[in-house]
């Protein structure tokens, strides 16, 4: 099923400048795979071992996966992905 | 009414720059990833294009001599500005609404009720044009988005970066937007409209709104304090470390106790110590670093307590809000800079918060927010615990003034109520009369 994942500016030279990816996935970790498999430089970026990287943000509709089920967080179809970095605020 | 606002002439900015020749030359170098050392142009960023990481500011201090420097500082403005070698401009910056040099009192009652040996001493930052420790990051934040070309400021707030951001951009005459959670104290809303800024409230906590402003400073050529100049921003917090070592006469502390938000200030302070040591302005080492959250919001805490390297985000509920940031940017920092110096993180109920607001009140007369509420319960959890030695020399970080959180005061106190007679009041204080 088609979801949006948005793109921050600060990783668009690995996207080609595209603010916004349309990807198939059930999982959020499904639709990461699914962004690396057509952007692969994207993979090292955001993970490190598997995981997220510690200052990555990643929310669908708006809520951060971190207070549901992590990278096994389930999407709808038509779902917005949204990653930010992590490192703002305060 | 302080709702949403529009307003739609921006006035002219005003420039507080001046020019810089050969004897000038600043020591800012590049940003550069706290993570995986990266360098950037000292331009409006924030994170690492390959890991994501913090961006802090790089400095190149070799031709900084100490007492050439000392000379400078003292010599410099009654305000942070006097510390401009250690902040992050290619001119030297100005301002005016200058925040800083507030007093650092000592504070032996409260020692005496907390059962401390200890010199103890209240850093009152509540003393700044806006009342709290914000105001030296936002001077910092303003004059560079005045130096990067900036026309509009905005922040994401729990309330005391609103106020200052709010003031500073009407003071250099900058179009400013303030982003907060809609329910915070009605005291910070009334402090922050004043000033004329468009105020918006958004209907979610403050984890929401710096999301909501992540988003934003992708789409508007603005400049978000705590956002996209972030790192530069941050570099504010230190003047807390270099005042406090000056008016320390050239010395560091033994222990320092403040308050963790996102856990900036708490790694700034550190940097800031670490700096005049590394060029021979102070000697000695790095003060004991004991940080304070309220349990209602205590990620930091929680990820010292439990070993672990990142904070575990938490949904707030704490009468403290302008603690209250449930995912804390430099949390992991501040994590590591508490094990680092030997210190600790602990956290303090809400009823504890308000008995350190009242026992800071009656043994110092400096009247804290709920912030300060929180640091005086953990320092009076540390004088419990055994944590602080006889002879100890002890700052305490007091950030914000009380009066911006007087519901955390409700109900602490009883007023006499009498009618206008002697009798009245010879009645009401009968006791006290006949001792």
């Amino acid at each position: 099923m088609p979801v949006t994942v948005k793109i921050p500016t600060q990783l668009r030279a690995a996207t080609d400048g595209e603010a916004e990816l349309e990807v198939s996935g059930a999982t959020v970790g499904e639709v990461l795979d699914a962004v690396f498999e057509t952007h692969g430089t994207l993979r090292d970026r955001i993970t490190q071992d598997g995981d997220l990287r510690r200052f990555v943000n990643v929310y669908v509709g708006g809520e951060d996966i971190r207070f549901q089920d992590g990278l096994a967080t389930e999407i709808d179809d038509g779902a917005e992905v949204t990653i930010l970095p992590a490192v703002a605020g305060g | 009414m302080w709702g949403t606002s529009d307003r739609t002439s921006a006035p002219q900015a005003e420039v507080f720059f001046v020019g810089y020749g050969k004897r000038d030359r600043m020591a800012i170098e590049n940003l550069k990833c706290k993570e995986c050392g990266s360098t950037y142009d000292l331009g409006a960023h924030f994170a690492c294009e390959n890991c994501f990481g913090p961006l802090e500011v790089a400095y190149d201090y070799s031709r900084l001599d100490p007492g050439e420097t000392k000379r400078k500082i003292q010599a410099g403005s009654q305000g942070i500005w006097r510390y401009a070698d250690f902040l992050p401009f290619e001119g030297r910056p100005g301002d005016p609404l200058e925040p800083g040099l507030t007093p650092m009192v000592r504070a032996d009652r409260l020692a005496d009720r907390l059962g401390l040996e200890a010199e103890l001493l209240i850093k009152n930052d509540a003393a700044n044009p806006t009342h709290s420790f914000k105001d030296r990051v936002v001077a910092v934040a303003v004059a560079k988005a005045q130096e990067l070309g900036f026309e509009t400021v905005a922040c994401a707030s729990t309330g005391n970066l609103a106020n200052a951001v709010a003031a500073h951009a009407a003071a250099a005459g900058l179009r400013s937007y303030v982003f907060v959670p809609s329910n915070l104290e009605e005291q910070k809303l009334l402090a922050t409209g004043v000033y004329g800024t468009n105020l918006v409230g958004v209907r979610g906590n403050y984890d929401d709104v710096n999301r909501l402003c992540t988003q934003l400073a992708e789409t508007r050529p603005w400049a978000f304090v705590n956002v996209n100049l972030r790192p530069y921003y941050a570099e504010g917090s230190k003047t807390l470390a270099y005042e406090t070592a000056e008016q320390l006469g050239w010395e560091l502390p033994d222990r320092v106790v403040c308050p963790i938000a996102s856990g900036s200030l708490f790694t700034k302070v550190g940097r800031g110590f670490q700096e005049w040591l590394d060029i021979g302005l102070v000697a000695g080492e790095q003060p004991v670093f004991n940080g304070a959250q309220a349990l209602g919001c205590s990620p930091v805490a929680t990820a010292f307590a439990e070993g672990w390297d990142v904070c575990k985000p938490q949904r707030p509920e704490t009468i403290a809000k302008s603690l209250a940031i449930g995912d804390p940017a430099d949390g992991p920092y501040a994590v590591e800079q508490a094990r680092r110096t030997g210190g600790a993180i602990d956290s303090v109920t809400d009823a504890e918060i308000r008995d350190g607001i009242r026992l800071l009140a009656e043994t110092t007369g400096i009247f804290t927010e709920t912030a300060g509420g929180v640091t005086i319960g953990v320092l009076a959890k540390l004088a419990e615990r055994g944590d602080i030695a006889a002879g100890e020399r002890v700052v305490v970080y007091i950030t914000g003034e009380g009066l911006k959180t007087l519901d955390a005061t409700r109900d602490r106190f009883r007023m006499h109520e009498i009618d206008p007679d002697l009798d009245s009041f010879e009645a009401e204080f009968r006791e006290e009369v006949a001792v």
